[in-house]
């Protein structure tokens, strides 16, 4: 029995979950849309590298852009058909600005790519899982979207302890982590295993919040005789924040500026672990995600396993449309998600959910002054004082704002969620940390600059300097001739002489 | 489609004006209390009070060009002027109030910048300006008079104390403190000026002379445990002054008790549950942490006491409050949560060699 440091966790709020919009409806599918736009800027690193052209005939699962550097991940195609197009599409970010898409016109077959498949996915080395979950193109689904297969190579390198299964879904309205435990679990358990036999990790525990009691059973009950545990942990916002859940299940606090693996952990969200095991078990990429489709606005709200590339709109359509107008598209959860500027944002593989809200929901009535009641200090689950820094941004001293430990923020709306004046807190921070980015690029910008010019001045300065060093190269010669010359002269007078 | 948003899309449903509307509501029973104990005049000052407070701040906003309707919705004048009302003698004369309640707004708060700039509590700027101005009127305090007994004031006779200037002399009666230290300079030790005067009843049903918040100390006891319960304050700056009061009330009094009063009559005397609960609660003027409110509840409770006991006004609250809010900014310098992944100094964790 694992004692659950509860009394380490600090912070936190309790939104109303609006889960029982969604909860009780099972993984679905949607009608195959007609064209599918395949973002190639998915993950945290580099975008991939398309490897197809323009009128190409895939398979579903087959690789159509490949990752570039150490930190990336490769794309495949989501269903069969061909390359309609190659070019710059809106990307699922609150400026809506396009990025580099491959367009694909399913040809409704959806037929897969075969793919060779281990008899024992458990006789794998755990370089080859590493491997196999990379040219996957599997991300972290929790929505962070960070490259798993590199997780898992820091990891087995520095060795882990504990893998941490991210079970917590505390953002209010999703439920696809809940529903594919119930649904999934026991291929959710063996993608677990397989992650803790690529990173050699002593134990497993799959965190889950106690309002998802049909969860609990179903991955208990998967788990068993495994050496995987289930560990019941309280429902607040942000317990799948990985740090807090790291702090509530093992009792430790990753360093700061440090990595999980630095204490000793790996964390993975329940839904990247399913993926791995897709991937392992059956050779299936990436291509797919469950997403919550939810939101006062949206008439039958639901849970739908949705091909990587379908525009929102199709899954709005599956949920019955609008029963009303929303004021806002919401990708992900309501405490962390991105506003969607228009419904033909595709989805991507670190999107959660799509949301519709309603005026009522979204809540956003005009700040007012600071009270300093400090309710968001309370909040916060990193231990920062949010109406300090905030006081500090408006004053333009994004110094002090830092040294009140501004890029400790993880953004997690905490404090912007329960304050009573209504002070757009995390939109401050987000403003003084783009700053902060731009400052540090113009600073680095600076400082190129200066090198080059340095660079320069030196080039100059040897040149001279050569110039100058042949110059007396040469008069030295000449002047050795001379002598030479001088000498010889003298020697034939004496000669004469003699 | 609003073209500037930015997450949370969701907010709890709680604003300033309800955090301040329920802090009145746990105000009401207290002060309803106080109405039926000492009748009609309390009933006018603290509508003086109120009218006064409401009244300047719509004026300065006027001057300022904000907006006049939300700043006054939001409740904060109607409850600094409520708060002051409670610490004031309940048959003081109306312009008391008036003047205590123009100061507590325009001095104590919209000089430094209206709500949520100002560094002291304006209730008890505003009552210890009254108090250093008008010693008489502020140290005047009337026998309590329930509504239903015979000496009750009535409507017009209420009018006549609070604005008029009718001699209420037949019910003047001193409040515990003051009486405790008048009989001290006159070398009466408190074996000898305490009984007849003080019992631990009466003083917890409020039958003894005070201002409305002295007499209704129980259920402004329960009204702050009601906040506390709603989480609209915590418990760090009421229980560290409570306790800052009783503990060296505790030890004195076991050491001296001739000479020290005991801890009840020091919880349930003066502004001290006002204090408590309402007072050193409020969000502008203390620190922002648990820890950082409970050194500041100690030191209003600690200052409390020896003002109580050593100093020459016999009650201390107000300004034990006010010294310890100029030391807010100070203990918010130097009080602050410990961030995640670093130490009480903001110094990264270090990294364990072993795992």
């Amino acid at each position: 029995m694992k004692f659950l440091n509860r009394f380490k966790l600090r912070g936190g709020v309790h939104p109303e979950g609006r889960k029982d919009l969604s909860v009780r409806q099972p993984i679905s599918s949607l009608p195959l849309p007609a064209f599918l736009f395949v973002s190639l800027q998915q993950h945290i690193g580099a975008p991939a590298s398309p490897a197809v052209q323009v009128g190409d005939r895939i398979l579903k699962g087959q690789l159509i852009a490949t990752g570039q550097g150490t930190v990336s991940a490769p794309v495949h195609a989501p269903t069969s058909g061909h390359v309609a197009a190659i070019g710059d599409y809106p990307a699922p970010h609150p400026s809506g600005l396009p990025v580099p898409t491959i367009t694909i016109e399913a040809d409704g077959e959806d037929r897969w790519l075969d793919a060779e498949t281990p008899a024992d996915p458990f006789s794998l080395s755990p370089e080859e899982i590493a491997v196999r979950v990379g040219a996957a193109g599997i991300v972290g689904l929790g929505g962070a979207a960070f490259p798993s297969a590199v997780k898992l190579n820091i990891s087995r390198r520095s060795g882990v302890k504990t893998l941490i299964i991210n079970g917590g879904e505390c953002e209010p309205y999703l439920t696809c982590d809940d529903r594919l435990m119930r649904e999934r679990a026991f291929e959710t358990i063996e993608g677990i295993r397989l992650i803790q036999l690529a990173v050699g990790a002593e134990e497993a525990l799959v965190g889950i919040e106690h309002n998802k009691p049909e969860a609990i059973a179903a991955m208990k009950s998967a788990a068993a005789g495994t050496n995987v545990k289930v560990i019941v942990v309280p429902a607040m916002y942000p317990m799948g924040w990985d740090k807090q859940l790291t702090r509530g299940l093992v009792g430790k606090e990753v360093p700061a500026g440090g990595r999980s693996a630095d204490i000793g952990v790996l964390v993975h969200n329940v839904a990247t672990a399913y993926a791995v095991q897709q991937a392992i078990r059956y050779g299936r990429s990436l291509v797919s995600r469950i997403v919550t489709v939810s939101g006062g606005a949206v008439g039958k709200p639901g849970n739908l396993e949705v091909p990587i590339g379908t525009p929102a709109q199709a899954l709005f359509d599956a949920c019955g449309g609008f029963r009303e107008t929303p004021v806002r598209l919401v990708m992900g959860g309501p405490m962390m998600g991105h506003e969607m500027t228009a419904t033909h944002i595709p989805v991507v593989k670190g999107t959660s959910g799509v949301l519709a809200l309603t005026p009522a929901e979204i809540g956003q009535p005009q700040p007012a002054p600071c009270i300093r009641c400090s309710t968001c200090v309370r909040a916060c689950p990193v231990g920062l004082l949010p109406l300090e820094m905030a006081a500090n941004i408006r004053a333009s001293d994004l110094n002090a704002a830092v040294d009140l430990g501004l890029k400790d923020c993880i953004a997690c709306g905490s404090c912007s969620y329960v304050c009573p004046a209504h002070i757009p807190l995390v939109h401050y921070f987000n403003f003084a940390k783009g700053e902060l980015a731009a400052r540090e690029r113009s600073k680095l910008k600076q400082e190129a600059t200066k090198k080059l010019a340095e660079a320069r001045n030196e080039r100059f300065e040897r040149i001279a300097r050569e110039r100058e060093e042949a110059a007396r190269q040469r008069a030295a010669k000449k002047a050795a001739q001379e002598a030479a010359k001088k000498a010889a002269e003298a020697a034939r007078q004496d000669e004469a002489v003699t | 489609v609003n073209t500037l948003t930015h997450s949370p899309h969701a907010h709890a449903p709680i604003s300033v004006s309800k955090v301040m509307a329920t802090v009145m509501l746990c105000l009401l029973p207290a002060t309803l209390y106080g109405f039926w104990l000492y009748g009609w005049p309390a009933v006018f000052l603290w509508s003086v009070a109120v009218t006064a407070a409401l009244l300047s701040e719509a004026l300065v906003l006027r001057i300022q060009d904000r907006p006049v309707r939300t700043a006054l919705l939001d409740g904060s004048a109607l409850l600094t002027a409520w708060l002051l009302a409670l610490s004031l003698p309940p048959f003081a004369p109306w312009w008391i109030a008036a003047v205590g309640s123009v100061f507590a707004v325009l001095v104590g708060k919209q000089v430094f910048g209206g709500l949520g700039q100002n560094v002291f509590n304006p209730a008890m700027a505003a009552r210890v300006m009254l108090l250093i101005s008008f010693p008489v009127e502020m140290t005047l305090w009337a026998a309590p008079t329930p509504v239903t007994s015979a000496h009750a004031p009535g409507f017009a006779e209420g009018l006549d104390i609070t604005f008029g200037s009718a001699q209420w002399d037949a019910m003047t009666s001193a409040s515990l403190l003051g009486h405790v230290k008048t009989e001290f300079t006159r070398g009466t030790d408190l074996f000898h000026s305490l009984p007849g005067f003080f019992s631990t009843d009466a003083a917890a049903w409020g039958h003894r002379a005070g201002s409305l918040g002295e007499s209704a100390a129980l259920i402004l006891l329960v009204g702050g445990l009601v906040l506390i319960a709603r989480r609209i304050i915590t418990w760090h700056a009421p229980a560290a002054m409570l306790l800052g009061v009783a503990l060296p009330a505790l030890i004195a009094h076991a050491v001296n008790p001739g000479r020290y009063l005991d801890v009840l009559p020091h919880l349930l005397s003066g502004g001290l549950m006002l204090g408590a609960f309402f007072i050193a609660t409020d969000p502008v003027t203390s620190p922002n942490t648990g820890r950082g409110q409970f050194i500041f509840g100690l030191g209003c409770g600690l200052l409390t006491w020896i003002i109580r006991t050593w100093g020459s006004y016999p009650e201390g609250v107000a300004f034990a409050v006010l010294l310890m809010n100029a030391a807010t900014p100070i203990i918010d310098r130097y009080v602050k949560p410990r961030i995640y992944g670093r130490d009480q100094r903001g110094r990264a964790l270090a990294v364990e060699a072993g795992k």
